[in-house]
């Protein structure tokens, strides 16, 4: 390996090991100025903790880094990582919600002092907004926890990418655009480019392959804590890239041909309306049916799904519902888990009447539902009375699903729910939901990838808190999305 | 280590027991072995009626930040003051006394919770807030006069059976209710979902308005009932009775081992807290230390407790 004056970071031999649970088990990894890494790997594959490795915020076993020709081994921690241009962004969000964005912009740059502090660190923030993505509609003086997950996404990546008297060497993505719709996803990947090309370095972890392959220059692939390929992206293809990871591809042909609209002529079972929709088109989701939501991040899918949800519980004119819901949730941390509960616990939330003998829970029915749904969903954990908190991202967003699907609801929501889930779990859950369907269920899905409306037997596409398209599974194509999602009618 | 055992001091309240038990021991030690018997009987009688409150303000507290219930000490002294001016020292007053204790508490938790929900005024102003309405209202219907309690209903109230005390006896079974409540129904899943993450316990299907309330009036009618029972044992309300409960039922739900935070109550430990805190006062008392090193021991030897009580684990 040549150790040129370009090499931002090096690591040799890196262990990290939780418990049993070698997350990182022997990993070199090398970032040189000018080039973007592409990381993936499944859930669990260490990734994340290689991240935390740089980022500084874990320190590791064993093994040497090596930042900018110093050899840091040991010394290595979060103020070093500041002081080397090393910036985060994490999958977690890590804004604080209840200050402004000049405020979080403070937060990272501590050289805004004196007089005028917030007026210069709102400039600095939203001028890399402006450049990152034009457009984007945020003030310095929003306070963080009004903004939507998208636009804190957005934030937290500008953040990253400003230079004070500290420099940015190297920004390391993990999974940024898993809540930007594709729009504003694309904004940041040639910003990406343009930052590379300039001299930067980036790591970009994404469970999207196609992001990966256009933007990294290189690709590095993670299984069970091990690198186990490294290679320049253009040798890599979609199908390569896969069977690297180590799972099987499915051929998208295969669905489509199922995927009929099989709209019944029956009564609906939900039918909604957004309260700012002026002309006839409704919502309407029948038995059996898997509807999907579309359009751009924060366009009323949100408000609709909630108003579905608790359409029985308050009357409102928004919805007309027949029969239970129950809600997969995207943002994890604000609206799904129970950080102290066990991963049994979480799943049985959303069941405890049936879980019942008289009028105490029944823990034996607790755990056998757990384990039934574990089983089904693949929810990977050696124990289900273990804390929630001690599954990686993906396996809580699958207790997430078992929640639901464990419940005895007949439309089940779900609210972009596949934010940094694997491509094979993602397969898995989609087999899952369509035989959820047949079975009879009623699935209304929002969803900010293009892909995931494939899987819908019937799409609505939301523009300004309205309904603007209504397609039935045969004239769904992604021209259509986008153009109802951008252009008004004419 | 036996898995057995290493279970029991995984438990977080565990340690409090054993600080609890170590301080009588040392008690035990200076006066050498006389009146130990007594001192448990006696920790036992105080710490029953710390129990009381503390439950109350456990699911208060578990609901969490932000709630807490300030009103207890007013609360207490209304109820008492209603009671026993109505039952005026007659046994067969007992039970409408009682009622109309339950009915004060149960008319606080209304006004406290609509303060809180219509209002949108945050618990700790809203219960602080009232309890100087409940508060008054207890001045303004007694002025300030000691009622005796129903000689019977005092007999209840001190009694003991071979050194265990009636009402302490009554509040362990009511302490072990809570706990089942707490860990299998459905109600006491939806305190701790609430506390720990209000917004998934809305979209998981809970009631979150209606936990809060129901957790609002539980408190307030315990809180009524400890002043109901605490005139009766003491010789009769009077007006700044509940005083000592403010900080004690939270600390009490404090050093028992539920979370500050929310989301996690704990009944064993309230307890071991009541009595531990009882018998501090006791064992430095008993030292004949002076007022200001009694202070600081007391402060140095919780702090104590609660470090080595350590970092919580996930509920199973």
């Amino acid at each position: 390996m040549h150790a040129d004056t370009t090499t931002i970071v090096r690591l040799d031999g890196v262990e990290k090991h939780f418990g049993a649970v070698r997350a990182l088990d022997g990993v070199d990894l090398n970032v040189d100025a000018g080039e973007c890494v592409g990381l993936v790997g499944h859930n669990g594959a260490g990734k994340s903790t290689l991240m935390n490795v740089l980022a500084g915020t874990t320190s590791p076993g064993a093994g040497s880094i090596v930042i900018g020709g110093a050899d840091l081994t040991g010394a290595y921690g979060v103020a070093a990582a500041t002081r080397q241009g090393i910036r985060c962004v994490f999958q977690e969000l890590s804004l604080c919600p209840n200050l402004t964005v000049a405020e979080n912009a403070r937060i990272m740059h501590p050289s805004f002092s004196g007089f005028g502090w917030r007026r210069r660190a709102g400039a600095l923030i939203v001028g890399k907004l402006d450049e990152i993505f034009p457009g984007h509609g945020i003030e310095a003086g929003n306070m963080v926890g009004d903004l939507s997950i998208a636009r804190r996404q957005m934030v937290e990546i500008a953040r990253a990418f400003s230079v004070t008297d500290t420099p940015a060497a190297l920004v390391i993505l993990d999974e940024p655009t898993s809540s930007l719709d594709a729009h504003v996803a694309n904004q940041l990947l040639d910003y990406v480019r343009r930052f590379i090309a300039g001299g930067g370095a980036c790591i970009l972890i994404s469970h999207l392959l196609g992001e990966i392959l256009q933007t990294a220059t290189r690709i590095v692939v993670m299984r069970d804590g091990k690198v186990v390929a490294r290679r320049p992206a253009n040798e890599f293809n979609r199908t390569t890239l896969v069977s690297a990871m180590g799972s099987v591809v499915e051929e998208r042909g295969e669905h489509t041909a199922a995927a009929t609209s099989r709209r019944s002529s029956g009564e609906p079972r939900v039918r909604a309306r957004p309260a700012a929709q002026t002309d006839k088109l409704e919502l309407l989701a029948h038995q059996g049916e898997i509807v999907g939501l579309a359009g751009l991040e924060g366009h009323g899918q949100k408000e609709i799904l909630i108003g579905i949800l608790q359409a029985r519980k308050r009357r409102s004119d928004m919805a007309y519902v027949e029969g239970a819901t129950a809600l997969v949730a995207g943002d994890r941390q604000n609206e799904g888990i129970f950080p102290l509960w066990s991963i049994a616990r979480n799943i049985g939330i959303r069941s405890l009447k049936s879980l019942r003998t008289g009028a105490l829970i029944d823990r034996t029915k607790e755990d056998d539902l757990a384990a039934e749904w574990r089983d089904k969903i693949n929810i990977r954990t050696p124990d289900l009375n273990n804390g929630i908190l001690s599954l990686s991202g993906g396996n809580q967003q699958k207790t997430l699903f078992a929640r639901a699907l464990a419940s005895d609801a007949e439309i089940i929501l779900m609210d972009d729910p596949m934010r940094g889930v694997d491509v094979g779990t993602k397969q898995e859950v989609y087999n899952l939901v369509r035989r959820e369907a047949d079975k009879g269920r009623t699935f209304i899905w929002y969803t900010t990838e293009m892909d995931e409306l494939d899987h819908c037997d019937h799409v609505y596409v939301f523009r300004d808190s309205r309904i603007v398209a209504d397609l039935a599974r045969d004239e769904l194509t992604e021209e259509r999305v986008l153009h109802s999602s951008f252009e008004p009618e004419a | 280590m036996p898995a057995a055992v290493k279970q029991i001091l995984e438990r977080p309240w565990i340690w409090v027991y054993i600080a609890a038990i170590a301080v009588w021991g040392a008690t035990m030690v200076f006066t050498q072995g006389q009146g130990g018997g007594d001192l448990l009987t006696a920790a036992l009688a105080f710490a029953t009626f710390s129990v009381i409150v503390a439950l109350g303000q456990m699911m208060v507290i578990t609901l969490g930040p932000g709630n807490v219930d300030l009103s207890i000490p007013a609360t207490m002294t209304l109820a008492g003051t209603v009671a026993t001016k109505v039952m005026d020292t007659q046994d067969s007053m007992i039970l409408v006394g009682f009622l109309l204790a339950l009915a004060v508490g149960l008319g606080v938790g209304l006004f406290n919770y609509g303060l809180i929900r219509l209002l949108q005024i945050p618990p700790i102003i809203a219960t602080l807030s009232s309890s100087f309405l409940f508060q008054s209202a207890a001045i303004w219907y007694n002025r300030g006069l000691r009622i005796k309690p129903p000689p019977q209903l005092a007999d209840i109230a001190t009694r003991d059976v071979l050194g265990l005390p009636l009402l302490a006896a009554a509040v362990i079974l009511l302490a072990v209710i809570v706990h089942v409540v707490l860990h299998r129904t459905t109600y006491g899943r939806a305190v701790t979902a609430v506390g720990q993450n209000t917004r998934a316990a809305a979209l998981a299907g809970i009631n979150v308005d209606r936990v809060r309330f129901q957790t609002y009036v539980f408190c307030a009618v315990l809180a009524a009932v400890n002043g109901f029972f605490f005139s009766a044992f003491s010789g009769g309300a009077a007006l700044n009775m509940g005083q000592a409960y403010l900080l004690n039922s939270i600390a009490v739900v404090v050093i028992g081992g539920t979370s500050v935070a929310g989301g996690f109550a704990n009944v064993p430990g309230l307890w071991a807290a009541a009595m531990f805190l009882f018998l501090v006062e006791a064992m430095l008392n008993t030292f004949g230390l002076g007022a200001g090193i009694r202070l600081v021991l007391t402060g140095l030897i919780i702090v104590g407790v609660i470090i080595a009580a350590g970092g919580q684990k996930t509920e199973r």
